[in-house]
């Protein structure tokens, strides 16, 4: 993986993204502080949605075991998988069990995660991404930049020649609703002979062992619905003890996310149901680090996420660089806790530094994940694994000079005598110049100040 | 050792060292205001909000209203659920009733009338809970219209007086729907109907709305 700080640097200076960008989160942030704003009580839903998510985590065998029973009881084929790999032979292995070349797919994070349709072309079955801005995506070779607009850094002039190239049947303009209406006639073909299925899901539901998806488009209930064989991938963080519990989490994530009060379709089932949907549902229960991200007491809790994106729309970082700088499939504040953390933060050192810590995601968060807490916690382990860098070497010199008055006035007379407009530190010590501006040396300290007055 | 007996040890070992989780704090609004005045009139605004067509009839005038939302979208072959009561079928229209139509035949209709378990107030939402008058979920999914009947006796207040009442039919397939299918992927601006039905009209019915 390229580090944050070098790929940032080629989104920055794209001014196509960055007006998009910027745009599509200040729309989306007032509207979030509109609804939020609605409820009296939003306080005490982040802290019940918080204590849940703490919960399950805390009894995830049970969870598990529960869900998995109550699943099958229902009728679902339940599933485990230990990494990617097996995740994706369990759902190639179920395409070709039924001589299924092509499925449709609902988008999700989960699935991107895993690689999910790499694997399948790699056995010759395509995956057709069905949510809007993830079959222009597709058609272009592209990959997200937003978890809930992944194509916000495409216009309208662009998505029109890409279809015009490639889905329409006719001539197209760039106003929105003749896109949209190209994608539905391409696209509602598909779905209508669909024989296969993909889904993620938003929430498992222990106690009965329902999934839920929550969508706004319509695309995500043809694919759970049409096709007679479904089959759902559920990170095994995205259970919830009760269907109560669901009165929490859809009062949150709407809310959170789109900036609605409500999302347009919320849909739940549980296995199967005779004349009702899918004869066949299968269900992947996915690890890919997630017990590695539990194992560890503090990082546990980016395990919460509800993935709404609010975090996204209120980082000062990723509201510049936009998602790809991540090289991860969660970009922004979430995503700087989580990929380390799934994957190991020798494999994504550099993205526990992509934030100012201000701490506006912690505020946002629908269940109360403190993403700063979580980032320093991180950083020191960066800095453990990477052993000896100047910085810290020079932290430990700076841990020296500082212990003693005799020393620290010595340092700050030296510091003025050898360089005292110098705006980049010298030698190994210029990485920390690098992305910051060195303050100039006062000419008068505060102590020598004191002492003359 | 099989994925799932790792995946679970593994969970095990990852809290072996963790303390009893505490009681979760449900502050939150429970509510439980049932049926009234204030909570049509707030479904009401919501689903306008929306972008559903919506209009408040008393219950006699209601089957003239089914007529006349056939008339204004112009539908001739109208889906319903097969146990959709009579008094809700318009005359002038052809009706089809879903025993297990095939998505094709579901695509070649012009429209769906239904009715739905629950609507959400706060939310503007109508749950639909596959019950006889529901129908399945592809029915009120693949064709262009959605029309909704909602009783007044049927609007809660918000979402946890509806999981409240949805409890026993957990099990069910259920849609929650909330206004008509949207997307905002092309520069954040909203273009209503991808794919589901591109026009929701809802009628809600009842002595406060006459």
């Amino acid at each position: 993986m390229s580090g944050f700080p070098d790929a940032a640097r080629l989104e920055l200076v794209n001014p196509q993204l960055r007006s998009n960008l910027r745009n599509a989160t200040d729309t989306i942030r007032e509207k979030r502080a509109r609804v939020v704003g609605e409820l009296p009580d939003w306080e005490e839903l982040r802290e019940a949605g918080r204590g849940i998510k703490a919960d399950v985590l805390a009894r995830l065998d049970e969870y598990l075991e529960q869900f998995e029973s109550a699943a099958q009881a229902a009728g679902a084929h339940v599933h485990w998988a230990r990494d990617a790999a097996e995740a994706n032979a369990i759902v190639v292995d179920v395409a070709r069990r039924h001589g299924v070349t092509e499925v449709v797919k609902m988008k999700s994070l989960t699935t991107d995660e895993i690689h999910l349709n790499d694997a399948l072309s790699a056995a010759g079955i395509f995956a057709l991404e069905t949510d809007f801005a993830e079959l222009i995506l597709q058609l272009d070779g592209d990959w997200p930049s937003h978890i809930l607009v992944p194509a916000i850094h495409r216009n309208r002039t662009e998505i029109r020649d890409l279809f015009a190239r490639t889905i329409a049947t006719g001539p197209l303009t760039d106003d929105p609703h003749d896109l949209a209406e190209a994608a539905r006639v391409y696209l509602r073909e598909k779905f209508l002979d669909a024989k296969m299925g993909v889904s993620g899901a938003n929430f498992g539901v222990a106690e009965t062992g329902t999934v839920c998806i929550v969508e706004s488009e319509g695309n995500g209930r043809m694919c759970t619905t049409l096709p007679p064989v479904l089959v759902s991938v559920l990170g095994i963080e995205k259970l919830v003890p009760t269907f109560a519990d669901l009165e929490v989490f859809l009062q949150l994530l709407p809310r959170s996310s789109t900036g609605e009060r409500m999302n347009p379709y919320t849909s739940l089932w549980t296995g199967v149901t005779p004349g009702d949907g899918p004869d066949e549902m299968h269900i992947v229960l996915l690890d890919a680090g997630r017990t590695r991200v539990l194992a560890d007491e503090v990082g546990r809790v980016a395990l919460h996420c509800i993935r709404c994106s609010a975090c996204l729309n209120v980082c000062p970082v990723y509201t510049r660089t936009g998602g790809h700088a991540y090289g991860s499939v969660y970009p922004g504040p979430i995503g700087a806790i989580l990929t380390p953390q799934l994957i190991g933060v020798e494999n994504a050192p550099t993205l526990p530094y992509a934030s100012t810590l201000c701490g506006a995601c912690y505020e946002v968060c629908p269940v109360k994940i403190d993403i700063p807490g979580v980032l320093l916690h991180l950083r020191a382990k960066v800095v453990e694994t990477e052993g000896r860098s100047a910085e810290r070497a020079t932290m430990r010199i700076a841990g020296r000079i500082f212990r003693s008055r005799r020393t620290f006035e010595l340092g700050q007379r030296l510091a003025r005598i050898g360089f005292p407009l110098a705006r980049r530190l010298p030698g190994p010590l210029a990485a920390w110049t690098k992305t910051r501006d060195l303050k100039p040396v006062p000419r008068q300290s505060f102590r020598t100040w004191w002492r003359q007055r | 050792m099989s994925a799932r007996d790792e995946i679970l040890a593994t969970v095990r070992a990852a809290l072996a060292d963790g303390s009893a989780p505490e009681p979760v704090a449900r502050a939150y609004r429970r509510g439980g205001e049932a049926g009234g005045a204030r909570l049509v009139e707030l479904l009401h605004d919501r689903l306008v909000d929306y972008n559903a067509e919506v209009r408040r009839v008393a219950d006699h005038e209601l089957p003239t209203a089914i007529a006349e939302a056939c008339a204004a979208h112009h539908v001739s072959r109208l889906g319903v659920p097969p146990a959709l009561r009579t008094v809700w079928r318009p005359g002038a229209v052809s009706i089809v009733e879903d025993s297990g139509l095939s998505p094709r035949e579901l695509d070649r209709l012009d429209g769906v009338l239904t009715g739905c378990t629950l609507a959400i107030a706060e939310t503007g939402t109508l749950v639909l809970a596959a019950g006889p008058e529901e129908g399945r979920r592809a029915l009120t999914l693949v064709p262009d219209l959605h029309i909704c009947i909602v009783q007044e006796n049927q609007v809660v207040d918000g979402v946890p007086a509806a999981f409240a009442q949805l409890g026993p039919l957990a099990r069910r397939p259920l849609t929650l729907v909330s206004g008509p299918s949207a997307t905002s992927d092309i520069e954040l601006s909203r273009v209503e109907g991808v794919h589901g039905p591109r026009t929701l009209v809802v009628l809600i019915a009842g002595q406060l709305s006459a």
